[in-house]
């Protein structure tokens, strides 16, 4: 009984607080105990005591949509949520054999991947700190795998460096590292850098450069054996009375700033990109799948919304159903709207017309990727790539290898584009088997002579072209955010937003869950005062 | 506008060119987000920029689609009547189409939109001028 005194852990005086003072509270105390510094997420909100009757519709049976009808569920609210696809989980997608994908405009795909295999077209990675998803994958019992993110030993490819031969990751970065830390210690040992570095910094310096860049005696970046130890050898060591390595031979300074490098190596230093990260075992949808379990009964599926109104009794969204054509009207005393911006943009929708103008303020991206099926895992056998991201200055941006069934004799999906920007309206624009022809010669610079050879079948899902949402994510700048952020974000009467679009995690599936908790929460207090 | 062409087109295609752009922001990576980049579209007519990036969501024919939402057609479209319209949304984009202009230059979007305004059955008077380009951005 002690403990209702003294705390005896962190971890109890962390509920002492979160139970007097609420999750602000908490989140102050655990920042301040070293905690939580990386995310917001405080745990899940514990919402109870509704008013009797109270009632909550939810448009979108995405990840937002489904965290807020099983929150609110829990806290007492009856809720209904409605959803235009045949399907829950939104963005949060994979695609399998047997799967049609129907873009607007009619193209339509049968995916004939073998079964077990599998295409994220959304979401395909999860930071280690995203702990809102982390929490309620563990709570409906999703398991996760690691996703291999960083590979040293895939390829960096650009069409003006090295004759356009794909150069292994590990090779460029060790040879950029090398040759920098060369000249930054040329420029102190000629004193060019003595009015900005003290002498004792100076030092520390010359001997971090040799550490890091692992320069030799003279500070210079050459081909030897303490160099290769970093970058592979030409002959790698083996055992016995050949056992000794020969060093491989480092590229000119010229050559690896042709390559660009930098560009990957400071991708891998964002927040968002940084290991550990991971997947769900058979497919992202696992993840929607496991909302969907707790709340199915709440869903219509294939209901188009057709109009949102409200007024000091309620809100009302009247909707079509897209396979029957049956119409109807489904009322509640307040609203969790999670539709894409894109969609909300052109739909008529009563709120406030700093609310509306929010709402257009927000273009969307247009990825497209495709996932290429194989006969064999040839990028193992062949080239000892195990996951990770090869990358290339073309269209397809990139290609990655799958994280699971290593070392397997069957035939295996890579991602063979992952396209944004230019690239992305370019492979989007084309027709689903001129894609797939755009992703085998792109690729090929990586794995000439097995990629075709290897080729059985590919499905690609552009963005743009799907039905529901017309785009991929929300893109926010500083001026729009400043301008409308806010807006979007704030209740509006008996309405509130929730979605990867309201929120400062654009275009991640954290990001929707913490802007459904932040807005369910909201919405709580608003009712409980009304 | 610029902040938003660099965190968003951050891959490359086999016809875009480097642009003189600086490095990244320090912006949040969004998932979105690859590790390769050209931030213009690179050399490209009228035409080639309408296959290359506008079908991808009014279509090749120009005749728009509809979903849950709908990309409206450009085909027999009034609303090309003043070519300054469609240059300006093509600039600054509009509901949730990005400001595509962003990553084109003044004669790029002046040669879009004219492409556009004289196909498709379209045959809209008056010409853009990229010095009219310029004045928008």
């Amino acid at each position: 009984m002690i403990s209702d005194l003294s705390p005896q852990t962190r971890r109890d005086l962390l509920t002492m607080i979160g139970r007097a003072g609420g999750g602000l509270a908490m989140y102050q105390a655990m920042t301040a105990l070293g905690h939580a510094a990386e995310t917001q997420f405080s745990g899940p909100p514990a919402l109870s005591g509704a008013r009797a009757g109270a009632s909550v519709l939810v448009l979108g049976a995405g990840l937002a949509g489904m965290l807020a009808a099983y929150e609110l569920t829990k806290a007492g609210y009856k809720v209904q949520v409605l959803e235009y696809q045949d399907r829950p989980g939104g963005r949060n997608y994979s695609v399998r054999g047997g799967d049609k994908i129907v873009e607007v405009g009619g193209a339509t795909q049968n995916v004939a991947y073998q079964p077990g295999n599998y295409l994220n077209p959304g979401p395909w990675r999860i930071p280690h700190h995203h702990r809102t998803l982390l929490h309620y994958c563990k709570a409906f019992g999703v398991e996760l795998e690691p996703f291999i993110q960083l590979n040293h030993n895939a390829m960096v490819h650009r069409k003006d460096a090295f004759g356009g031969k794909p150069q292994r990751y590990k090779e460029l970065a060790v040879d950029f590292t090398g040759h920098v830390s060369e000249l930054l210690g040329k420029s102190l040992n000629a004193g060019a850098l003595d009015s900005t570095v003290s002498k004792e910094d100076k030092e520390k310096l010359i001997a971090a450069l040799r550490e890091w860049g692992a320069l030799d005696g003279d500070l210079k970046f050459t081909s030897n054996l303490n160099v290769s130890s970093r970058r592979g050898y030409d002959r790698a060591p083996g055992g016995g009375v050949n056992g000794a390595p020969t060093p491989s031979k480092i590229n000119g300074l010229s050559d690896v700033l042709s390559s660009h490098v930098w560009t990957q190596m400071s991708f891998y230093f964002n927040y968002v990109m940084q290991t550990t990260m991971f997947q769900p075992k058979g497919g992202m949808d696992m993840i929607g799948k496991g909302f969907y379990k707790q709340i199915a009964k709440l869903v219509r599926l294939n209901t188009k919304v057709t109009s949102i109104k409200q007024d000091d009794k309620g809100v009302a969204a009247t909707w079509t159903d897209t396979v029957t054509g049956k119409t109807g009207v489904a009322t509640a005393d307040y609203m969790v709207c999670t539709l894409p911006a894109t969609i909300l943009a052109q739909l008529d929708i009563q709120v406030s017309d700093a609310k509306k103008a929010a709402i257009k303020a927000i273009p969307y991206s247009g990825q497209v990727k495709i996932g290429l099926e194989m006969k064999s895992r040839f990028w193992e056998e062949k080239y000892s790539i195990y996951g990770g991201h090869s990358f290339t200055d073309q269209a397809i941006g990139l290609i990655s290898y799958p994280n699971y069934d290593f070392f397997k004799d069957k035939p295996a999906v890579l991602l063979g584009a992952f396209a944004n920007g230019a690239g992305g309206y370019m492979l989007a624009g084309m027709t689903p088997e001129k894609r797939i022809e755009a992703a085998l010669a792109q690729g090929s610079v990586f794995h000439p002579e097995e990629y075709r050879r290897e080729f059985m079948n590919g499905a690609s899902v552009a963005w743009s072209r799907m039905p529901w949402i017309l785009g991929c994510c929300g893109m926010w700048t500083e001026e729009s955010r400043a301008t409308h952020y806010q807006n979007l974000v704030s209740m509006d009467g008996r309405i509130v937003l929730a979605g990867e679009h309201a929120s400062y995690y654009g275009c991640w599936m954290e990001g929707a869950l913490l802007s459904s908790l932040d807005a369910i929460t909201r919405l709580h207090q608003r009712a409980l005062a009304a | 506008m610029k902040k938003l062409i660099l965190s968003m087109a951050l891959i490359g295609a086999s016809s875009v060119a480097e642009a003189q752009a600086p490095a990244r922001p320090a912006a949040a990576a969004s998932a979105g987000d690859a590790a390769f980049g050209a931030r213009m579209l690179g050399e490209a007519s009228g035409e080639q920029i309408f296959t290359r990036v506008c079908a991808a969501c009014h279509m090749q024919d120009a005749k728009g689609a509809e979903g849950a939402g709908r990309y409206p057609p450009l085909a027999g479209n009034q609303k090309l009547a003043i070519g300054a319209y469609p240059a300006m949304v093509v600039v600054k984009g509009l509901n949730g189409m990005p400001p595509i202009g962003t990553m084109l230059t003044d004669q790029q979007v002046a040669d879009v939109v004219n492409y556009v305004r004289s196909h498709f059955g379209n045959k809209f008077k008056g010409a853009v001028k990229a010095e009219d380009v310029k004045a928008m951005r």
